[in-house]
């Protein structure tokens, strides 16, 4: 047969495409370890790694039940509980399986190289679930987008090793599972959607998305009058399963039985089953009958459900939202209640800037693709609408929650440009036969059950004509002998369209098409040009290990963090007590191997507040608090010298706001802002803020570094006052080559018993003032 | 409230008349797990609900089951069978057993 053959190089071609794309999705995510080395990222990669480590090294029970005492002393933290454990388990399964065939490699690499060999899945999955929504072709362009957009790359290069590295890909391969699962009604495939949700919840807290979209689907499916078996199947079995198995994670626990977020559904369930269960009686009894019984069957479950809600929210079952959430709704929200939550960079709103630097010229293709979506209109596009709508939101919301729309856009945009692709490349002779009265013949030779299926729903709710008439083509096609069970891309978009019925008027014109198909290429190298650019200048830094220009144009490598934490590593004692701010707490701990106060896991507000007013309170008052919770180094960022603008003194309003809070007597933002209202370092400083501690210690002999003149702070471009600030409750224990950490000890108490301030100047050898002693 | 009666009646009978025995032994057994579910409810509603997970586990095996003896109904009934082309009575069983294999041991994993 003649349509063999482009089949068959098809049946080749395609799966060498995927993987293809699967290594340059990849291998676009090495940046970093070719510029810098193999290691773990920033922050909260470094304490799944060393959760993993823990994982490996003590086994799974272990694990499972581990209290880390070497966090948030003296409160500890129930490790086993209070952690997503999907990507440890994952990691240190790959790990045993590689060393069970005798593949000797070290666990941080497996940690490493996590997130990128999870993006070849993802790109998979994105095939797989566009393929759902228009054809292979489509679902191609889907993974090459997904594989290299930089939306998602921000999350997953090498050394990343985040929950988001593995939850992206269960994520789309959760909601591919579920579009099968609603398209063929099948029990199986609704219970593998609930299998994978299942690892979605172990992994990652945006698991949400997937608890609340999946029963919007359900719901406007409802809504719009396309109830089917199908659905109840589909949506019951990932339901009921689902719903069992995330409660197996102790993290999530009982929460969905209780809080608000889970809530719908719930609804959507229980509103699935009176709706299947009317339907079902709808079949035995005349519709005047059905009618009366419909009425007092509402009647009563509105009494019952309204009697019900009452109870449980006046009882306090059902939980309210909890802050991150409302901070979704409201914007404004955090900042006003939750400043732990608003501090955290990744949680502010997006720019639009990012929208583009992000997903490029997927953004403009982006709507296109929803707008093609609505012409399909079957479940499975209601899906895709549904979900574009929603994470649009979230990704004006929060800056990180760009992740979750970053697959939606590279699907519609894949269906986007390759719908103009199929009109802009079809021969006129495809278009002929498509619109010849026996197209249906023609298409006979392909194997359509996937078409039959949802073009038999389309039947079944008799919702739209042309679904029914589809149907009829569609059967038409499936009832002469389709023997070839080849899904050739092209073919079966022939199919479609002549299933559909509808007219398409081929280009005839060569240079026309020429041109638009050309512009288009030339798109695609815009694009990935672009995403390699993003790639290697913005997202592969490792930031635990910086580089900089030199005027020269010759790298320098700033390595400060690690050296300071080796330091700690090899001169503290084991159970050595270092504060920092909250952010250092996950890379001290796992690098540095040191029992930290408060770390990135902000759990307990008033911990962090705690530590926040030792920061900011001079240092008398900072002292006391030092000693109640036996702090033997105290750890800050500067990068006054170098000019790396993230350190302390720049988060230190946040650290005041967030102490302020707890301890509005001691901490009192308006007093580190001049009378004009600026937030200012040098002379103009404000007398609270030279007396804080952190400022204080971010000072501390910085103007013997300029030889006593011209003490120029490179962050704030202030010029410093000659004389530096004097530290009397701490010594300086380490500062590093670039003056970048800088530790201090806390000194113990006075052996004669003297004010520590006092017997600083003692030591000094300044000789006590008569006024001072006089106040005594 | 008659016309509710008569209604009810001429269901009852229509159902009798019209289902298949497999599908009658089907719905006697979402009954029996049904009445099982209300038990329990009845019981925490009385006697409080710890261990929460213990009650947890119980209820959603009542309700998984239901729905899954639901999914099997449905995919049997043949009335239905032009709306799930690809699925088999058998295949619905095999579906069925799948999903209660992986019910039950989330459950067993629970009630501890």
């Amino acid at each position: 047969m003649s349509t063999e053959s482009p089949s068959t190089i098809a049946k080749v071609l395609k799966p060498t495409i995927l993987i293809l794309i699967a290594i340059v999705a990849i291998s676009s995510r090495l940046f970093s370890i070719i510029r810098f080395e193999s290691v773990i990222h920033e922050f909260d990669p470094w304490f799944n790694y060393r959760t993993t480590q823990h994982l490996v090294k003590n086994g799974f029970y272990d694990f499972w039940n581990w209290f880390d005492e070497k966090s948030w002393y003296p409160l500890g933290r129930v490790v086993g509980g209070t952690v997503y454990p999907g990507i440890m388990v994952t990691s240190a399964l790959i790990h045993n399986v590689l060393h069970f065939f005798n593949f000797p490699v070290d666990i941080r690499n497996v940690c490493v190289f996590l997130a990128p060999m999870f993006s070849g899945l993802t790109a998979f999955s994105a095939y797989l679930l566009t393929k759902e929504l228009k054809d292979s072709s489509a679902g191609l362009l889907a993974a090459a987008f997904l594989g290299v957009a930089p939306g998602y790359i921000s999350r997953s290069v090498a050394g990343s090793y985040d929950n988001e590295g593995i939850a992206i890909f269960l994520l789309v391969f959760t909601f591919y599972l579920w579009i099968k699962a609603v398209k063929t009604g099948s029990a199986f495939f609704g219970l593998l959607t609930a299998l994978f949700y299942f690892y979605m919840v172990s992994a990652w807290g945006g698991y949400v998305f997937i608890t609340n979209l999946v029963p919007l689907h359900a719901f406007t499916l409802l809504l719009m009058g396309r109830f089917s078996n199908r659905l109840y199947v589909s949506y019951s079995t990932f339901y009921a399963v689902g719903t069992l198995l995330s409660m197996q994670i102790p993290f999530v626990g009982f929460q969905p039985t209780r809080t608000s977020e889970h809530m719908a559904a719930l609804g959507v369930f229980g509103l699935l089953q009176l709706y299947a269960f009317a339907e079902l009686i709808r079949g035995y009894i005349p519709p005047k009958q059905f009618q009366t019984l419909l009425k007092g069957g509402i009647a009563a479950v509105a009494i019952i459900a309204a009697v019900g809600l009452t109870i449980l929210s006046f009882s306090g079952v059902i939980a309210p939202f909890t802050g991150r959430f409302y901070s979704l709704y409201d914007t404004g929200y955090a900042k006003i209640h939750i400043p732990i939550i608003a501090s955290v960079s990744e949680h502010q709103p997006t720019a639009w800037t990012s929208f583009f630097f992000d997903l490029q010229m997927l953004i403009f293709l982006f709507p296109a693709g929803v707008y093609l979506c609505f012409k399909e209109l079957k479940d499975e596009h209601v899906f895709i609408i549904l979900y574009s709508v929603f994470a649009s939101y979230f990704a004006g919301v929060m800056v990180r929650l760009m992740l979750t729309l970053t697959p939606v856009v590279c699907v519609s945009a894949a269906i986007a440009y390759s719908t103009l692709l199929d009109t802009y490349l079809e021969t006129s002779k495809h278009v002929l036969a498509v619109t010849s009265p026996d197209a249906t013949a023609i298409a006979a030779p392909v194997d359509v059950t996937p078409e039959v299926k949802p073009a038999g729903n389309g039947a079944g709710t008799g919702s739209k004509k042309a679904a029914a008439k589809a149907a009829a083509a569609a059967a038409a096609a499936a009832k002469t002998p389709a023997k070839s069970a080849d899904t050739d891309a092209k073919a079966q978009a022939k199919a479609a369209a002549a299933a559909s019925g509808k007219k398409r008027y081929p280009i005839f014109n060569f240079d026309s098409r020429a041109l638009v198909v050309l512009q288009l290429t030339w798109f695609l190298f815009m694009f990935a040009w672009h995403c390699t650019y993003v790639t290697s200048g913005s997202y592969s830094s490792p930031s635990i290990v910086l580089a900089s220009r030199q005027q020269d144009g010759s790298q320098m490598i700033i390595d400060d963090f690690r050296e300071a934490y080796y330091w700690l590593r090899k001169n503290t004692k084991e159970d050595a007590k270092v504060m920092s701010w909250w952010d250092y707490g996950y890379q001290m701990a796992g690098m540095a191997n040191v029992t930290t106060l408060v770390d990135n896991n902000t759990w307990n507000n008033t911990h962090i507040a705690t530590v926040g007013k030792a920061m900011s309170t001079s240092e008398e008052v900072s002292y006391k608090v030092l000693r109640q919770h036996d702090v033997d180094y105290v750890l800050i960022l500067f990068g006054g010298v170098i000019g790396y603008s993230g350190d302390d003194i720049n988060k230190f309003l946040w650290m005041i706001r967030i102490a302020e809070g707890v301890y509005p007597n001691d901490v009192k933002e308006a007093n580190f802002f001049t009378p004009r209202g600026e937030y200012k370092v040098d002379h103009d400083a404000t007398k609270t803020m030279k007396e804080s501690l952190m400022y204080k210690m971010s000072y501390y002999r910085f103007a013997e570094l300029y030889g006593g003149g011209n003490a120029v702070d490179h962050v704030r471009s202030a010029r410093m006052p000659a004389e530096g600030p004097t530290l009397s409750v701490l010594e300086e224990a380490y500062t590093t080559e670039n003056w970048l950490v800088r530790i201090y000890k806390v000194k113990d108490l006075d052996i004669l018993g003297r004010d520590l301030k006092d017997s600083t100047a003692f030591d000094k050898g300044k000789v006590r003032k008569v006024s001072s002693l006089k106040r005594k | 409230m008659n016309d509710i009666k008569t209604a009810a009646n001429s269901l009852l009978t229509a159902y009798f008349k019209d289902t298949p025995k497999s599908l009658k032994l089907i719905d006697s057994y979402m009954v029996y797990v049904l009445l099982t579910g209300i038990i329990q409810f009845v019981y925490v509603v009385i006697a409080g609900t710890f261990p929460n997970n213990a009650f947890l586990a119980g209820f959603i095996s009542t309700v998984a089951s239901f729905v899954l003896a639901a999914n099997l109904r449905i995919q049997t009934n043949p009335k239905n069978a032009s709306q799930f082309p690809t699925t088999s009575p058998e295949r619905a069983f095999a579906d069925f057993l799948a999903c209660n294999v992986v019910v039950h041991f989330a459950v067993a994993n629970f009630l501890g």
